[in-house]
Protein backbone atom coordinates (compact mmCIF):
# COMPACT_ATOMS: atom_id res chain seq x y z
CA UNK A 1 0.00 0.00 0.00
CA UNK A 2 2.88 2.34 -0.63
CA UNK A 3 1.49 3.83 -3.79
CA UNK A 4 -1.08 6.57 -4.04
CA UNK A 5 -4.44 5.76 -5.56
CA UNK A 6 -5.02 9.32 -6.67
CA UNK A 7 -2.59 12.21 -6.87
CA UNK A 8 -3.04 15.73 -8.16
CA UNK A 9 -0.44 18.42 -8.81
CA UNK A 10 -0.79 22.13 -9.38
CA UNK A 11 -4.54 22.28 -9.98
CA UNK A 12 -5.72 25.76 -10.84
CA UNK A 13 -9.06 26.94 -12.11
CA UNK A 14 -10.70 30.34 -12.41
CA UNK A 15 -14.27 31.26 -13.26
CA UNK A 16 -13.71 34.70 -14.75
CA UNK A 17 -12.31 36.87 -11.96
CA UNK A 18 -13.06 34.24 -9.30
CA UNK A 19 -10.26 31.88 -8.32
CA UNK A 20 -11.82 28.49 -7.57
CA UNK A 21 -8.56 26.56 -7.26
CA UNK A 22 -5.06 27.96 -6.85
CA UNK A 23 -2.16 25.54 -7.24
CA UNK A 24 -3.72 22.68 -5.26
CA UNK A 25 -1.88 19.40 -4.68
CA UNK A 26 -3.69 16.37 -3.26
CA UNK A 27 -2.91 12.73 -2.59
CA UNK A 28 -5.00 9.76 -1.56
CA UNK A 29 -3.85 6.29 -0.56
CA UNK A 30 -5.90 3.09 -0.93
CA UNK A 31 -8.48 2.69 1.82
CA UNK A 32 -7.96 6.21 3.14
CA UNK A 33 -10.72 8.73 3.85
CA UNK A 34 -9.74 12.32 3.09
CA UNK A 35 -12.06 15.18 4.03
CA UNK A 36 -12.00 18.53 2.25
CA UNK A 37 -13.47 21.19 4.54
CA UNK A 38 -14.11 24.91 4.23
CA UNK A 39 -16.97 27.34 3.90
CA UNK A 40 -19.25 27.71 0.88
CA UNK A 41 -17.28 29.15 -2.00
CA UNK A 42 -13.91 27.90 -0.70
CA UNK A 43 -13.50 25.68 -3.77
CA UNK A 44 -14.01 22.30 -2.12
CA UNK A 45 -16.73 21.03 -4.46
CA UNK A 46 -14.79 22.36 -7.45
CA UNK A 47 -11.77 20.40 -6.26
CA UNK A 48 -13.91 17.25 -5.96
CA UNK A 49 -15.23 17.75 -9.48
CA UNK A 50 -11.74 18.27 -10.90
CA UNK A 51 -10.29 15.27 -9.03
CA UNK A 52 -13.05 13.07 -10.42
CA UNK A 53 -12.61 14.35 -13.95
CA UNK A 54 -16.06 15.91 -14.12
CA UNK A 55 -14.70 19.43 -14.57
CA UNK A 56 -11.50 20.36 -16.42
CA UNK A 57 -8.88 22.52 -14.71
CA UNK A 58 -6.99 25.41 -16.32
CA UNK A 59 -3.72 23.85 -15.18
CA UNK A 60 -2.43 20.81 -13.34
CA UNK A 61 -2.76 17.07 -13.60
CA UNK A 62 -4.69 14.28 -11.82
CA UNK A 63 -3.26 10.75 -11.83
CA UNK A 64 -5.28 7.65 -10.98
CA UNK A 65 -3.65 4.27 -10.45
CA UNK A 66 -5.93 1.68 -12.08
CA UNK A 67 -6.36 -1.88 -10.71
CA UNK A 68 -3.61 -3.08 -13.08
CA UNK A 69 -1.22 -0.57 -11.45
CA UNK A 70 -1.03 1.74 -14.47
CA UNK A 71 -1.18 5.49 -13.92
CA UNK A 72 -3.99 7.15 -15.82
CA UNK A 73 -4.08 10.90 -16.50
CA UNK A 74 -7.73 11.45 -15.59
CA UNK A 75 -8.15 14.56 -17.74
CA UNK A 76 -6.44 13.03 -20.77
CA UNK A 77 -8.58 9.88 -20.79
CA UNK A 78 -11.02 9.42 -23.67
CA UNK A 79 -14.58 10.21 -22.51
CA UNK A 80 -15.83 6.59 -22.83
CA UNK A 81 -12.93 5.32 -20.66
CA UNK A 82 -13.68 7.96 -18.00
CA UNK A 83 -17.38 7.03 -18.08
CA UNK A 84 -16.47 3.36 -17.68
CA UNK A 85 -14.32 4.28 -14.68
CA UNK A 86 -17.22 6.19 -13.10
CA UNK A 87 -19.49 3.19 -13.68
CA UNK A 88 -17.25 0.59 -12.05
CA UNK A 89 -14.08 1.47 -10.16
CA UNK A 90 -15.34 4.82 -8.94
CA UNK A 91 -18.48 6.06 -7.30
CA UNK A 92 -19.90 9.52 -6.76
CA UNK A 93 -22.35 10.32 -3.97
CA UNK A 94 -24.12 13.62 -4.54
CA UNK A 95 -25.61 15.86 -1.89
CA UNK A 96 -28.94 15.60 -3.72
CA UNK A 97 -29.66 11.91 -4.39
CA UNK A 98 -31.94 12.92 -7.27
CA UNK A 99 -28.79 13.91 -9.19
CA UNK A 100 -27.70 10.29 -9.23
CA UNK A 101 -30.86 8.17 -8.94
CA UNK A 102 -33.32 7.56 -11.73
CA UNK A 103 -36.58 8.63 -10.18
CA UNK A 104 -38.77 6.70 -12.66
CA UNK A 105 -36.97 3.39 -12.10
CA UNK A 106 -37.68 1.16 -9.08
CA UNK A 107 -35.35 1.11 -6.06
CA UNK A 108 -34.09 -2.35 -7.00
CA UNK A 109 -33.65 -1.23 -10.60
CA UNK A 110 -31.54 1.72 -9.49
CA UNK A 111 -29.15 -0.62 -7.69
CA UNK A 112 -29.21 -3.35 -10.36
CA UNK A 113 -28.59 -0.90 -13.17
CA UNK A 114 -24.97 -0.29 -12.10
CA UNK A 115 -24.38 -4.04 -12.12
CA UNK A 116 -25.89 -4.39 -15.59
CA UNK A 117 -23.72 -1.51 -16.81
CA UNK A 118 -20.79 -3.65 -15.72
CA UNK A 119 -22.03 -6.57 -17.77
CA UNK A 120 -24.14 -8.58 -15.31
CA UNK A 121 -26.98 -10.28 -17.22
CA UNK A 122 -28.50 -12.93 -14.93
CA UNK A 123 -31.78 -11.33 -13.76
CA UNK A 124 -32.22 -13.46 -10.63
CA UNK A 125 -28.70 -12.80 -9.43
CA UNK A 126 -28.96 -9.05 -10.06
CA UNK A 127 -32.18 -8.99 -8.07
CA UNK A 128 -30.58 -10.94 -5.24
CA UNK A 129 -27.59 -8.61 -5.11
CA UNK A 130 -29.85 -5.54 -5.20
CA UNK A 131 -31.92 -6.95 -2.36
CA UNK A 132 -28.78 -7.65 -0.29
CA UNK A 133 -27.60 -4.08 -0.82
CA UNK A 134 -30.94 -2.58 0.15
CA UNK A 135 -30.62 -4.51 3.40
CA UNK A 136 -27.06 -3.26 3.93
CA UNK A 137 -28.31 0.33 3.76
CA UNK A 138 -31.26 -0.54 6.01
CA UNK A 139 -34.02 -0.33 3.41
CA UNK A 140 -36.59 -3.10 3.73
CA UNK A 141 -36.15 -5.31 0.61
CA UNK A 142 -39.96 -5.44 0.34
CA UNK A 143 -39.63 -1.85 -0.98
CA UNK A 144 -37.49 -3.09 -3.87
CA UNK A 145 -40.16 -2.55 -6.54
CA UNK A 146 -41.29 0.83 -5.19
CA UNK A 147 -40.40 4.03 -6.99
CA UNK A 148 -37.83 6.30 -5.30
CA UNK A 149 -40.34 9.17 -5.27
CA UNK A 150 -42.21 7.31 -2.49
CA UNK A 151 -39.02 7.37 -0.33
CA UNK A 152 -38.05 9.92 2.34
CA UNK A 153 -34.93 12.06 1.90
CA UNK A 154 -32.88 9.85 4.20
CA UNK A 155 -33.98 6.70 2.37
CA UNK A 156 -33.12 8.27 -0.99
CA UNK A 157 -29.65 9.04 0.28
CA UNK A 158 -29.22 5.46 1.49
CA UNK A 159 -30.49 4.18 -1.84
CA UNK A 160 -27.91 6.33 -3.60
CA UNK A 161 -25.22 4.78 -1.41
CA UNK A 162 -26.40 1.25 -2.26
CA UNK A 163 -26.39 2.15 -5.97
CA UNK A 164 -22.85 3.52 -5.64
CA UNK A 165 -21.32 0.68 -3.62
CA UNK A 166 -22.91 -2.28 -5.42
CA UNK A 167 -20.04 -2.42 -7.93
CA UNK A 168 -17.45 -2.47 -5.09
CA UNK A 169 -15.67 0.70 -6.18
CA UNK A 170 -12.13 1.34 -4.93
CA UNK A 171 -12.67 5.09 -4.78
CA UNK A 172 -15.79 7.06 -3.91
CA UNK A 173 -16.22 10.82 -4.15
CA UNK A 174 -18.81 12.26 -1.76
CA UNK A 175 -20.19 15.80 -1.91
CA UNK A 176 -21.88 16.78 1.39
CA UNK A 177 -23.56 13.36 1.68
CA UNK A 178 -25.42 14.34 4.86
CA UNK A 179 -26.26 17.92 3.85
CA UNK A 180 -29.90 18.88 4.11
CA UNK A 181 -30.95 15.88 6.24
CA UNK A 182 -32.46 15.93 9.73
CA UNK A 183 -29.86 15.29 12.42
CA UNK A 184 -31.33 11.92 13.43
CA UNK A 185 -31.33 10.82 9.79
CA UNK A 186 -27.83 12.22 9.44
CA UNK A 187 -26.54 10.17 12.39
CA UNK A 188 -27.89 6.96 10.87
CA UNK A 189 -26.38 7.73 7.49
CA UNK A 190 -22.98 8.66 8.96
CA UNK A 191 -22.89 5.46 10.96
CA UNK A 192 -23.74 3.52 7.82
CA UNK A 193 -21.06 5.23 5.70
CA UNK A 194 -18.47 4.78 8.45
CA UNK A 195 -19.21 1.06 8.81
CA UNK A 196 -19.39 0.27 5.08
CA UNK A 197 -16.27 2.24 4.17
CA UNK A 198 -14.25 0.53 6.91
CA UNK A 199 -15.55 -2.95 6.07
CA UNK A 200 -15.05 -2.64 2.31
CA UNK A 201 -11.74 -0.74 2.56
CA UNK A 202 -12.92 1.96 0.14
CA UNK A 203 -10.90 5.14 -0.38
CA UNK A 204 -13.05 8.25 -0.08
CA UNK A 205 -12.67 11.93 -0.93
CA UNK A 206 -15.34 13.62 1.14
CA UNK A 207 -16.42 17.24 0.82
CA UNK A 208 -18.14 18.60 3.90
CA UNK A 209 -18.57 21.90 5.70
CA UNK A 210 -19.33 19.98 8.89
CA UNK A 211 -16.19 19.45 10.97
CA UNK A 212 -17.89 16.77 13.09
CA UNK A 213 -18.53 14.72 9.93
CA UNK A 214 -14.87 15.09 8.98
CA UNK A 215 -13.77 13.99 12.45
CA UNK A 216 -16.02 10.96 12.41
CA UNK A 217 -15.16 9.68 8.94
CA UNK A 218 -11.76 10.96 7.83
CA UNK A 219 -8.20 10.09 8.82
CA UNK A 220 -6.88 13.13 7.01
CA UNK A 221 -8.29 16.58 6.31
CA UNK A 222 -7.53 19.47 3.94
CA UNK A 223 -8.78 22.94 4.87
CA UNK A 224 -9.60 25.20 1.92
CA UNK A 225 -10.08 28.94 1.80
CA UNK A 226 -10.58 30.94 -1.40
CA UNK A 227 -9.33 28.09 -3.60
CA UNK A 228 -6.18 27.39 -1.59
CA UNK A 229 -5.31 24.61 0.82
CA UNK A 230 -4.38 26.59 3.94
CA UNK A 231 -3.77 23.63 6.24
CA UNK A 232 -3.79 19.83 6.07
CA UNK A 233 -2.87 16.82 8.16
CA UNK A 234 -4.27 14.24 10.57
CA UNK A 235 -7.91 15.06 11.20
CA UNK A 236 -7.71 15.17 14.99
CA UNK A 237 -4.50 17.22 14.86
CA UNK A 238 -5.92 19.83 12.50
CA UNK A 239 -9.16 20.10 14.50
CA UNK A 240 -7.63 20.01 18.01
CA UNK A 241 -4.50 22.04 17.30
CA UNK A 242 -5.32 24.24 14.29
CA UNK A 243 -2.39 26.39 13.17
CA UNK A 244 -3.83 28.62 10.46
CA UNK A 245 -6.01 31.60 11.45
CA UNK A 246 -8.79 30.41 9.13
CA UNK A 247 -8.81 26.89 10.61
CA UNK A 248 -8.85 28.37 14.12
CA UNK A 249 -11.86 30.45 13.09
CA UNK A 250 -13.67 27.42 11.64
CA UNK A 251 -13.00 25.25 14.70
CA UNK A 252 -13.94 27.96 17.19
CA UNK A 253 -17.16 28.75 15.31
CA UNK A 254 -18.71 25.33 15.93
CA UNK A 255 -21.45 25.35 18.54
CA UNK A 256 -21.11 22.78 21.29
CA UNK A 257 -24.39 20.94 21.60
CA UNK B 1 9.83 2.02 23.63
CA UNK B 2 9.38 5.76 23.67
CA UNK B 3 12.06 8.40 23.53
CA UNK B 4 11.27 12.11 23.36
CA UNK B 5 13.95 14.78 23.11
CA UNK B 6 13.86 18.55 23.26
CA UNK B 7 10.12 18.90 22.87
CA UNK B 8 8.83 22.44 22.51
CA UNK B 9 5.26 23.56 22.03
CA UNK B 10 3.52 26.90 21.89
CA UNK B 11 0.06 27.97 20.82
CA UNK B 12 -0.60 31.07 18.73
CA UNK B 13 -4.15 32.32 19.16
CA UNK B 14 -4.81 34.15 15.90
CA UNK B 15 -8.32 35.09 16.97
CA UNK B 16 -6.96 36.74 20.12
CA UNK B 17 -4.64 39.12 18.33
CA UNK B 18 -1.94 36.50 17.86
CA UNK B 19 -1.29 35.93 21.56
CA UNK B 20 1.51 33.40 21.98
CA UNK B 21 1.40 30.86 24.80
CA UNK B 22 4.56 28.86 25.43
CA UNK B 23 3.70 25.57 27.08
CA UNK B 24 6.60 23.15 26.69
CA UNK B 25 10.31 23.78 26.29
CA UNK B 26 13.15 21.25 26.21
CA UNK B 27 11.17 18.32 27.53
CA UNK B 28 12.97 14.96 27.50
CA UNK B 29 11.28 11.67 28.31
CA UNK B 30 12.23 8.03 27.98
CA UNK B 31 10.02 5.07 28.79
CA UNK B 32 11.09 1.42 28.66
CA UNK B 33 8.94 -1.63 28.21
CA UNK B 34 7.02 -2.47 31.38
CA UNK B 35 7.64 0.93 32.87
CA UNK B 36 5.09 3.57 33.92
CA UNK B 37 6.07 7.23 34.01
CA UNK B 38 3.66 9.66 35.67
CA UNK B 39 3.57 13.30 34.61
CA UNK B 40 3.47 15.55 37.65
CA UNK B 41 2.99 19.29 38.03
CA UNK B 42 0.32 21.84 38.81
CA UNK B 43 -2.80 22.26 36.73
CA UNK B 44 -2.03 24.20 33.55
CA UNK B 45 1.64 23.20 33.51
CA UNK B 46 1.24 21.38 30.20
CA UNK B 47 0.87 17.73 31.23
CA UNK B 48 -2.08 17.05 28.93
CA UNK B 49 -0.41 19.05 26.16
CA UNK B 50 2.65 16.81 26.48
CA UNK B 51 0.53 13.67 26.42
CA UNK B 52 -1.37 14.87 23.35
CA UNK B 53 1.91 15.75 21.64
CA UNK B 54 3.19 12.21 22.28
CA UNK B 55 0.06 10.88 20.57
CA UNK B 56 0.50 13.20 17.59
CA UNK B 57 -2.73 14.96 18.45
CA UNK B 58 -0.85 18.22 19.02
CA UNK B 59 1.90 19.32 16.68
CA UNK B 60 5.22 20.14 18.34
CA UNK B 61 7.43 23.06 17.25
CA UNK B 62 10.68 21.28 17.97
CA UNK B 63 12.16 18.00 19.12
CA UNK B 64 11.46 14.39 18.27
CA UNK B 65 9.18 11.68 19.60
CA UNK B 66 10.58 8.29 18.69
CA UNK B 67 8.34 5.27 19.22
CA UNK B 68 9.28 1.64 18.63
CA UNK B 69 6.81 0.53 15.98
CA UNK B 70 7.14 -3.00 14.62
CA UNK B 71 10.85 -3.15 15.24
CA UNK B 72 11.75 0.30 13.88
CA UNK B 73 11.77 3.73 15.52
CA UNK B 74 9.21 6.16 14.07
CA UNK B 75 9.35 9.87 14.89
CA UNK B 76 5.75 10.89 15.55
CA UNK B 77 6.75 14.56 15.38
CA UNK B 78 7.80 14.33 11.73
CA UNK B 79 5.94 11.25 10.42
CA UNK B 80 3.40 11.58 7.60
CA UNK B 81 -0.24 11.45 8.75
CA UNK B 82 -0.79 7.93 7.46
CA UNK B 83 2.31 6.67 9.30
CA UNK B 84 0.88 8.14 12.51
CA UNK B 85 -2.42 6.37 11.74
CA UNK B 86 -0.52 3.06 11.38
CA UNK B 87 1.44 3.61 14.61
CA UNK B 88 -1.78 4.40 16.47
CA UNK B 89 -3.50 1.34 15.04
CA UNK B 90 -0.90 -1.15 16.17
CA UNK B 91 1.50 0.41 18.69
CA UNK B 92 0.32 3.57 20.39
CA UNK B 93 -2.88 3.66 22.45
CA UNK B 94 -4.42 6.67 24.17
CA UNK B 95 -7.15 6.91 26.76
CA UNK B 96 -8.56 10.43 26.88
CA UNK B 97 -10.34 11.90 29.88
CA UNK B 98 -13.68 11.85 28.15
CA UNK B 99 -15.30 9.38 25.81
CA UNK B 100 -16.18 10.76 22.40
CA UNK B 101 -19.55 9.18 21.76
CA UNK B 102 -20.65 8.30 18.25
CA UNK B 103 -24.40 8.42 17.68
CA UNK B 104 -26.03 4.99 17.36
CA UNK B 105 -22.91 2.96 18.16
CA UNK B 106 -23.36 0.69 21.21
CA UNK B 107 -20.92 0.53 24.12
CA UNK B 108 -20.04 -3.00 23.06
CA UNK B 109 -19.19 -1.99 19.49
CA UNK B 110 -17.19 1.04 20.62
CA UNK B 111 -14.93 -1.36 22.49
CA UNK B 112 -15.08 -4.24 19.96
CA UNK B 113 -13.96 -1.91 17.15
CA UNK B 114 -10.66 -1.41 18.94
CA UNK B 115 -9.89 -5.15 19.12
CA UNK B 116 -7.15 -6.08 16.70
CA UNK B 117 -6.80 -9.23 14.62
CA UNK B 118 -9.96 -11.05 15.67
CA UNK B 119 -13.21 -12.12 14.05
CA UNK B 120 -16.19 -9.83 14.82
CA UNK B 121 -17.66 -12.50 17.15
CA UNK B 122 -14.44 -12.92 19.07
CA UNK B 123 -13.95 -9.14 19.26
CA UNK B 124 -17.44 -8.75 20.72
CA UNK B 125 -16.88 -11.57 23.22
CA UNK B 126 -13.63 -10.02 24.42
CA UNK B 127 -15.19 -6.56 24.59
CA UNK B 128 -18.12 -7.89 26.64
CA UNK B 129 -15.76 -9.63 29.07
CA UNK B 130 -13.69 -6.49 29.62
CA UNK B 131 -16.79 -4.30 30.05
CA UNK B 132 -18.11 -6.73 32.68
CA UNK B 133 -14.75 -6.67 34.44
CA UNK B 134 -15.10 -2.87 34.61
CA UNK B 135 -18.57 -3.35 36.11
CA UNK B 136 -20.57 -2.27 33.05
CA UNK B 137 -23.53 -4.67 33.32
CA UNK B 138 -24.48 -6.69 30.23
CA UNK B 139 -27.86 -4.97 29.91
CA UNK B 140 -26.03 -1.71 29.06
CA UNK B 141 -23.73 -3.19 26.40
CA UNK B 142 -26.19 -2.76 23.53
CA UNK B 143 -26.86 0.91 24.36
CA UNK B 144 -24.96 3.89 22.95
CA UNK B 145 -23.12 5.40 25.95
CA UNK B 146 -24.42 8.94 25.39
CA UNK B 147 -26.83 8.52 28.31
CA UNK B 148 -24.33 6.76 30.62
CA UNK B 149 -22.98 8.44 33.77
CA UNK B 150 -19.54 10.07 33.68
CA UNK B 151 -17.98 7.11 35.48
CA UNK B 152 -19.59 4.58 33.15
CA UNK B 153 -18.42 6.51 30.09
CA UNK B 154 -14.92 6.63 31.46
CA UNK B 155 -14.93 2.87 31.99
CA UNK B 156 -16.14 2.28 28.41
CA UNK B 157 -13.31 4.56 27.28
CA UNK B 158 -10.82 2.59 29.38
CA UNK B 159 -12.06 -0.69 27.95
CA UNK B 160 -11.61 0.71 24.44
CA UNK B 161 -8.10 1.91 25.30
CA UNK B 162 -6.92 -1.30 26.95
CA UNK B 163 -8.48 -3.87 24.63
CA UNK B 164 -6.21 -2.97 21.70
CA UNK B 165 -3.24 -4.20 23.78
CA UNK B 166 -0.91 -1.53 22.40
CA UNK B 167 2.76 -1.79 23.43
CA UNK B 168 2.77 1.93 24.34
CA UNK B 169 -0.16 3.41 26.25
CA UNK B 170 -0.92 7.04 27.16
CA UNK B 171 -3.43 7.61 29.97
CA UNK B 172 -4.97 11.01 30.73
CA UNK B 173 -6.59 10.90 34.19
CA UNK B 174 -7.95 7.36 33.74
CA UNK B 175 -9.52 7.23 37.21
CA UNK B 176 -10.82 10.81 37.57
CA UNK B 177 -14.53 9.97 37.77
CA UNK B 178 -14.35 6.45 39.23
CA UNK B 179 -15.36 5.18 42.65
CA UNK B 180 -12.95 3.25 44.88
CA UNK B 181 -13.81 -0.24 43.68
CA UNK B 182 -13.48 0.64 40.01
CA UNK B 183 -10.31 2.60 40.68
CA UNK B 184 -8.75 -0.54 42.15
CA UNK B 185 -9.71 -2.53 39.03
CA UNK B 186 -8.02 0.06 36.81
CA UNK B 187 -4.90 -0.01 39.00
CA UNK B 188 -4.88 -3.79 38.57
CA UNK B 189 -5.28 -3.47 34.79
CA UNK B 190 -2.39 -1.01 34.59
CA UNK B 191 -0.26 -3.38 36.68
CA UNK B 192 -1.10 -6.30 34.40
CA UNK B 193 -0.27 -4.23 31.30
CA UNK B 194 3.12 -3.33 32.79
CA UNK B 195 3.77 -7.01 33.55
CA UNK B 196 3.09 -7.75 29.84
CA UNK B 197 5.77 -5.19 28.95
CA UNK B 198 3.54 -2.25 28.01
CA UNK B 199 5.25 1.14 28.35
CA UNK B 200 2.90 3.67 29.96
CA UNK B 201 2.87 7.44 30.33
CA UNK B 202 0.06 8.80 32.45
CA UNK B 203 -1.42 11.72 34.31
CA UNK B 204 -2.85 10.65 37.68
CA UNK B 205 -4.12 13.34 40.02
CA UNK B 206 -5.12 10.69 42.52
CA UNK B 207 -1.86 10.25 44.44
CA UNK B 208 -2.84 6.80 45.74
CA UNK B 209 -3.27 5.59 42.15
CA UNK B 210 -0.08 7.31 41.11
CA UNK B 211 1.94 5.70 43.91
CA UNK B 212 0.47 2.32 43.06
CA UNK B 213 1.34 2.34 39.34
CA UNK B 214 4.17 4.80 38.63
CA UNK B 215 7.81 3.81 38.59
CA UNK B 216 9.03 7.36 38.06
CA UNK B 217 7.70 10.90 37.97
CA UNK B 218 8.44 13.46 35.29
CA UNK B 219 7.89 16.98 36.59
CA UNK B 220 6.33 19.32 34.07
CA UNK B 221 6.91 22.88 35.19
CA UNK B 222 4.84 25.85 34.07
CA UNK B 223 6.78 28.20 31.80
CA UNK B 224 6.77 31.94 32.44
CA UNK B 225 4.05 33.56 30.36
CA UNK B 226 5.82 35.01 27.37
CA UNK B 227 2.77 36.85 26.10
Amino acid sequence: MDETLLSARGLSLSFGPVTALADVDAELWPGEVLAIVGESGSGKTTLLNVLSGRVAADAGVVWYRDPAGRLQDVHAMPAPALRALHRSDWGFVHQNPRDNLRMNVSAGGNVGERLMAQGARHYGRIREEASAWLQQVEIDPSRMDDMPRTFSGGMLQRLQIARTLVTHPRLVFMDEPTGGLDVSVQARLLDLIRTLVARLGIAVVLVTHDLAVARLLAQRVMVMQRGRVVEQGLTDQVLDDPQHPYTQLLVSSVLQA
Amino acid sequence: MLQARGLAKHFTLHLRGGVRLDVLRDVDLEVRAGECVALAGPSGAGKSTLLRALYGNYRVDGGEIRIRHEGAMVDIASAAPREVVAVRARTLGYVSQFLRVVPRVSALDIVAEAVREASPEEARARAAALLRRLNIPTRLHALPPATFSGGEQQRVNLARGFIGDHPVLLLDEPTASLDGANRDIVVEMIGAAKARGVAIVGIFHDTAVRDAVADRLLHVNPLQDAA
